[in-house]
């Protein structure tokens, strides 16, 4: 691994848990709130993040021949499968239940939420059990079919 | 229905805390071709000390490096936030441990079983218009509510 590419990393996790920690997605409450119809802000923040992502991910593959620091440019791993839409179900359930997903629960101990790492212990357990019955289900060839 | 009764904290926050989270995800793409979900760390971190065959699959021990330093920025960005933030109280959530507990659980199982969560599907898989990642978002949007909604009417805060 380049060092260049851990530093882009750690850059692009200071500025995205900043506009998490700014945006207040930092508090489930708010998560919450948005669920049951009462603060409709997330949506901007979902729509202000989709759009510049968006013309990032359009127009950049055009002008460029390639990322600034070398390597290639990469393309979420989007799935038409059964497991990505009731991963989706699954992943909805516990997002209403707790108001925290992977990105705010992480960035929540930056402004001191410590009973996050509840949640996070959580989703080390459920990502843990994930792999193990992926492993279970495919033992032969545990990286491509499922 | 007014403004004010859809969005009673405004909206300037929301827009530009998501503009940010934006222009974040556009740097690791211009500068080091990264895609940057923030679900997969959960993953590919046991590659450093799971045994089980899947979690040393390549997506996960090439990139394990980087999303591991993508998490410490998280926490490090929101951090800065609070040090350099008007009001510099920190922020404890008065959700019920059994929830984030359990929640978590569900999420992180369902989010790697999607192969991706609000940031993977929602902003990457949605910012290059892919139908599935599109779809699975409305379909977690939908269970969310629901979850949340029942929550709600069985007395939860």
């Amino acid at each position: 691994m380049k060092a260049s590419t851990l530093i882009v990393a750690l850059l692009t996790g200071v500025l995205f848990g900043f506009g998490l920690a700014y945006s207040s997605m930092v508090k489930p409450e708010v998560v919450l709130s948005f669920l049951r119809f009462e603060d409709f802000g997330l949506l901007f923040v979902l729509g202000g993040a989709v759009v510049v992502t968006a013309i990032a991910y359009w127009v950049l593959p055009r002008i460029m021949a390639g990322p600034v620091l070398g390597g290639a440019f990469g393309r979420h791993p989007s799935e038409m499968a059964l497991r990505t839409m009731g991963g989706a179900v699954l992943f909805g359930v516990g997002w209403g239940l707790s108001g925290v997903c992977p990105g705010p629960a992480l960035a929540g101990l930056g402004v001191g939420n410590w009973p996050l790492l509840i949640a996070i212990l959580g989703m080390f357990a459920g990502a843990y059990l994930q792999g193990l019955l992926a492993s279970v289900r495919s033992p032969a060839n545990p990286g491509v079919a499922h | 229905m007014t403004m004010q009764q859809f969005f009673p904290n405004g909206i300037e926050t929301y827009l530009v805390g998501g503009l940010l989270m934006g222009v974040s995800v556009s740097f690791a793409f211009a500068m080091s071709g990264l895609v940057t979900g923030m679900s997969t760390v959960f993953s590919s971190t046991w590659s450093f000390v799971s045994r089980l065959e899947f979690f040393r699959q390549d997506r996960f021990v090439s990139s394990r490096g980087w999303r591991l330093a993508l998490a410490i920025g998280l926490v490090l960005g929101a951090a800065l936030f609070l040090v350099t933030a008007a009001h510099r109280a920190t922020f404890q959530t008065q959700v019920p441990w059994w929830r984030l507990a359990v929640g978590g659980f569900i999420a992180g199982f369902g989010a790697r079983m999607s192969n991706g969560c609000t940031s993977g599907h929602g902003i990457c898989g949605i910012g290059s218009f892919q139908i599935p990642s599109i779809l699975a978002v409305v379909i977690f949007v939908a269970t969310a509510i629901v979850t949340a909604q029942l929550v709600a009417a069985f007395g939860g805060a």
